[in-house]
């Protein structure tokens, strides 16, 4: 048994209760302390998950390879920018406490069980794991009622969701006698021959699995959770947990699946028509900044399921291309509205953009490179990750998938040009107070990278390519 | 990676006014400081880049049919795409007019443009890297990157400079512009699948099934008919045009439209020629129906600006027949004509913004008896209307005339009522000029008008140079084009016959 290649989940899950420990010895205040140890921790994991070589452990329950590193790294880069960005504005929101970073790395944890999950148990206890961490994020601001709101409502449509995963599971088990991807997947060579209930059993799993990616119609949640659970949180939540979430169902549908792509697909066909449609029309008419980066997140899941839906390794490839320019240019946006605030108060309207062009030309400059990007206009990261979902569907023959596809970019284009209308072409308002700098530091590090992506698109392509071959073998 | 120039001419004529963008980006001090420093870099800029692209004038051999001063970079090596840049006759003339047309549009922006001076000359010279890329580009991801790209600056240039009712003509340019691109994107692709490149060169070669073709048509059609604008998907264009500020209606009328048709000429006809010579009449159509109502629309219009934007429509009709008589004098005759539109609506725009910015109207009936207190600039308002109108010894003329001649080859009513694009335009054209510059002036502010400044004889020189230049001296343009629009049609018919002859092997 090889153990070691858990390395990386073992080390940080035990970092972290350390650095528990440490915040509740501590007699003052240790929140900012207990952040860098957790970003540290994260970059050593990184470390770790790059040395490791490929294989399985814990009798095939737990899986090491390119896919898994791949989306690790992608979790832990997402969850080290939210706890970046979370510092500053915890401390003056007075929700400053130690524990918050620890959350954020037990749910990193369960996200990285989740990555490297081979069997449906490891899936659902990294799944629940990082469920239970997340739930008490959301409510993090736990007198602030919407935040309450967010989490209890987060909490409960989450239950619901792992219910259907486990009954979707245990139907599995019950008509295959096997848990484990691999030896699932050599039983179900002749997809002719699969029985009923397991196809039964397939589809909650799936539903299960669509409810964390949030796609239509599992999707309500994600508006009321991105605008009430507080800013920093909400940027976790649009980045780690669905690169994550969409591994995982790239990692199930890909290898134990994988042969019945004719079942599945027109479902998932479904879910990513409805969540582009979805994601492009609700958002227009949004004034809340928060809730429309949370149609924008539904509309790209969207996208990514475009990838899925092919069902080749393509079609991963360009999910991992997808994910990997999508969680950089949405902390990148986040981070731009963590920058919204006047007189220490918080500001969540596209109004209160008004003008930034002459009140802060940087962050302007910043904000429309992201939404240029979210829409996919070409020069920009958004366009390569669309460029590769459309090749895998067109390739594959999905000629609708890529036409409603690519209009529904058409009309997504059309609010996030908006905002960018606002900043620029409306009449300047009061400015907003001065960021900090770990804020400006993201948001030029993400706005470079989103901005000049086309120069060196390589070194991400090359990587995704190497993960993807691993599934739809 | 060695080419005519000896160094990549057409990566430093594309790239090198993003450089004078970052300079400007990197000017400290107040306001005033910033646009002068702004305005200076920027014209410095183009006026460099514009030295440059006379290098490819003079060393580009006209001979050749194929791409010259060629470059190539590995870009995305698994996927067969590669930054390639070259020129051909078709497209290298081109690439001169963007040059040429942005330091003139700095130049008349110089007083007009007052708030975000950095941002405004930011926006140009980016558009100008856009612009040049796109013609320069030999790969089809580039040359689509290139072009969706110029939907940024311009965006903003319409949506920040703009007049009243800006925001809704920047949108309204963006989505529909977009919506033409998406669909190219799918054509792009499935180009891509079937020849497993995106070189162009290589794409031209490949022979696509006949039933693909007219797909792969159409959607290339969604974009480049938005972008040129064909009838009945030009409504964007007055909106845009007369919200634009000047200097971006110039580039809008002078570069933009043209890259529609550019993309007719570089992908529809020769990649996809059995579908381009099935829906010739379409197009054939399309065009006519442009030509003959946005002529009688023009003549109807109150505001000069829309008048000039409906006469584009008109002008690129006669483009879009020309293009797709697929014989060399339509061919040649609808390139010169888009150089000759490119210049003269360029221009054209330019006269409206000299009067606008004294007056700050651009209403026709505000106007009356100029030619009184600005007897020069009637003078150059008369030079452009007669270019429009295709006057011979303008640079109007040629193409028109060589457009009417490749038509009356293919179809005798296609000429007839192409040419009537030309009387109507004379008609319009000369009701403007009548209004506007003859008659008494009977409005108080302008009895003190000025005539034209030093600064605007400079924006104008080489606009009336060029005019006659081309009118008077054809071939010194043509003698560029002539053997790629050669080699063009000889390669379509070759393709048309081949077709023929397999559906002939078929049914015998």
């Amino acid at each position: 048994m090889n153990w070691t290649l858990a390395l990386p989940e073992i080390v940080l899950a035990v970092l972290g209760m350390a650095i528990l420990v440490f915040g509740v010895l501590r007699k003052t205040d240790s929140t900012q302390l207990a952040t860098m140890f957790v970003i540290g921790a994260f970059l050593l994991t990184g470390l770790l998950v790059g040395t490791r070589e490929a294989g399985f452990a814990f009798q095939g329950q737990f899986v090491a390879d390119a896919f898994a590193t791949f989306n690790k790294e992608l979790i832990l880069l997402g969850g080290s920018l939210a706890l970046i960005l979370s510092l500053d504005w915890n401390r003056s929101q007075g929700i400053a406490r130690f524990e918050y970073p620890v959350l954020v790395l037990f749910a990193t944890v369960g996200m990285l069980i989740m990555v490297s999950a081979s069997n449906l148990m490891t899936l659902y206890l990294g799944l629940e794991l990082q469920s239970l961490a997340l739930y008490v994020l959301a409510a993090f601001a736990r007198d602030n009622l919407r935040s309450s709101e967010a989490g209890l409502k987060y909490f409960v449509l989450s239950g619901l969701a792992s219910g259907l995963l486990l009954y979707g599971i245990s139907l599995v088990y019950g008509f295959s006698g096997t848990m484990d991807f691999q030896a699932l997947h050599a039983s179900l060579m002749k997809p002719a021959e699969a029985p009923a209930g397991l196809i039964v059993g397939v589809v909650f799993v799936l539903v299960g699995l669509a409810f964390k990616v949030s796609a239509v119609p599992f999707h309500m949640w994600t508006p009321d959770v991105y605008e009430g659970a507080p800013t920093p949180v909400t940027v976790f939540f649009a980045t780690a947990p669905k690169v994550a979430a969409m591994a995982l169902l790239l990692r199930v549908m890909g290898t134990s699946f994988a042969e019945l792509v004719p079942a599945w697909q027109s479902l998932v066909v479904m879910m990513s028509i409805g969540s582009m449609a979805l994601g492009a029309l609700a958002a227009i008419g949004q004034s809340n900044i928060k809730r429309l980066m949370a149609y924008s997140s539904i509309g790209h899941m969207g996208y990514a399921l475009i990838g899925l839906a092919v069902g080749s390794s393509d079609g991963v490839r360009g999910v991992l291309v997808y994910m990997a320019v999508y969680v950089l240019m949405t902390a990148g946006t986040f981070a731009c509205i963590l920058a919204m605030k006047r007189k220490g108060q918080p500001v969540e309207n596209i109004s209160d953009l008004s003008g930034l062009a002459t009140n802060d030309p940087g962050l302007a400059l910043a904000l429309s490179v992201f939404m240029f990007s979210l829409a996919g206009i070409p020069l920009m990261a958004g366009f390569f990750a669309k460029l590769y979902i459309f090749l895998a569907a067109v390739k594959a023959g999905l000629w609708a998938l890529a036409v409603i596809g690519v209009l529904a970019s058409v009309i997504g284009a059309f609010y996030y040009i908006r905002v960018i209308k606002v900043m620029y072409f409306d009449a300047p308002a009061e400015a907003f107070d001065r960021r900090p700098p770990a804020l400006s530091f993201v948001v030029a590090a993400t706005g470079l990278f989103t901005a000049f992506f086309f120069l060196f698109p390589a070194p991400v392509v090359d990587a995704a390519e190497l993960a993807s071959r691993v599934l739809f073998r | 990676m060695m080419n005519a120039a000896g160094f990549p001419l057409l990566s430093l004529i594309t790239w090198l006014p993003l450089v004078g963008g970052a300079v400007i980006l990197s000017i400290r001090g107040d306001e005033e400081t910033v646009a002068v420093n702004a305005r200076w870099t920027a014209l410095w800029t183009s006026l460099i880049v514009l030295a440059l692209s006379l290098v490819l004038w003079v060393k580009f051999d006209p001979r050749e049919a194929g791409f010259q001063f060629n470059e190539s970079l590995a870009w995305l090596p698994h996927y067969r795409i590669a930054y390639k840049m070259g020129v051909d006759g078709i497209s290298v003339l081109f690439v001169l007019l963007s040059t040429v047309l942005t330091p003139i549009c700095i130049l008349a922006s110089w007083d007009a443009i007052q708030t975000k001076v950095r941002e405004y000359m930011l926006s140009f010279l980016i558009l100008e890297t856009m612009m040049v890329g796109m013609f320069c580009a030999t790969d089809f991801v580039v040359f689509y990157m290139f072009f969706e790209a110029v939907l940024i600056p311009m965006y903003l240039i319409i949506g920040i400079w703009g007049g009243p009712r800006r925001v809704y003509a920047a949108v309204k340019f963006f989505l529909f512009t977009l919506t033409g691109s998406v669909l190219m994107l799918l054509a792009l692709i499935a180009m891509w699948l079937q020849a497993g490149t995106t070189d162009i060169a290589v794409l031209m070669e490949t022979r696509f099934p006949v039933g693909m073709q007219t797909w792969l048509f159409f959607a290339l059609f969604a974009s480049f008919a938005v972008k040129v604008p064909m009838w009945p998907f030009h409504t964007w264009l007055p909106d845009a045009h007369v919200e634009a500020p000047t200097a971006g209606s110039v580039i809008l009328a002078g570069v933009l439209l043209k890259m529609g048709a550019y993309g007719f000429i570089r992908f529809s006809i020769p990649m996809l020629p059995d579908a381009a010579q099935h829906y010739a009449p379409v197009i054939w159509t399309l065009s006519v129906v442009a030509v003959v109502y946005t002529s009688l629309v023009a003549f109807a219009q109150e505001d000069m600006k829309k008048l000039i934007a409906y006469s584009s429509v008109a002008h690129m009709g006669v483009v879009t027949i020309g293009l797709f008589t697929f014989n060399e004098q339509g061919i040649q005759g609808a390139l010169y004509q888009m150089l000759a539109h490119g210049v003269v609506s360029g221009a054209l725009f330019l006269i409206v913004g000299v009067v606008y910015d004294r007056i700050h109207s651009r209403e026709i009936a505000r106007y009356g008896g100029l030619a009184d207190r600005m007897p020069a600039y009637a003078l150059l308002f008369m030079l452009f209307t007669m270019a429009s109108v295709g006057l011979p010894g303008t640079a109007g003329f040629v193409g028109e005339f060589l457009v009417i001649v490749g038509a009356l080859q293919v179809n005798f009513w296609l000429a007839l009522l192409g040419g009537l694009g030309m009387i109507l335009g004379a008609v319009y054209m000369l009701y403007l000029y009548r209004r506007v510059v003859f008659g008494t002036i009977t409005k108080d502010d302008l009895k003190h008008i000025l005539d034209l400044s030093p600064r605007e004889w400079a924006v104008f020189a080489p606009l009336i140079v060029l005019t006659l230049w081309m009118g008077i001296y054809p071939s010194s343009f043509t003698g560029f084009f002539d053997e790629s629009v050669a080699a063009l049609v000889k390669h379509h018919h070759a393709a048309i016959a081949s077709t023929v002859k397999l559906a002939q092997g078929m049914t015998h």
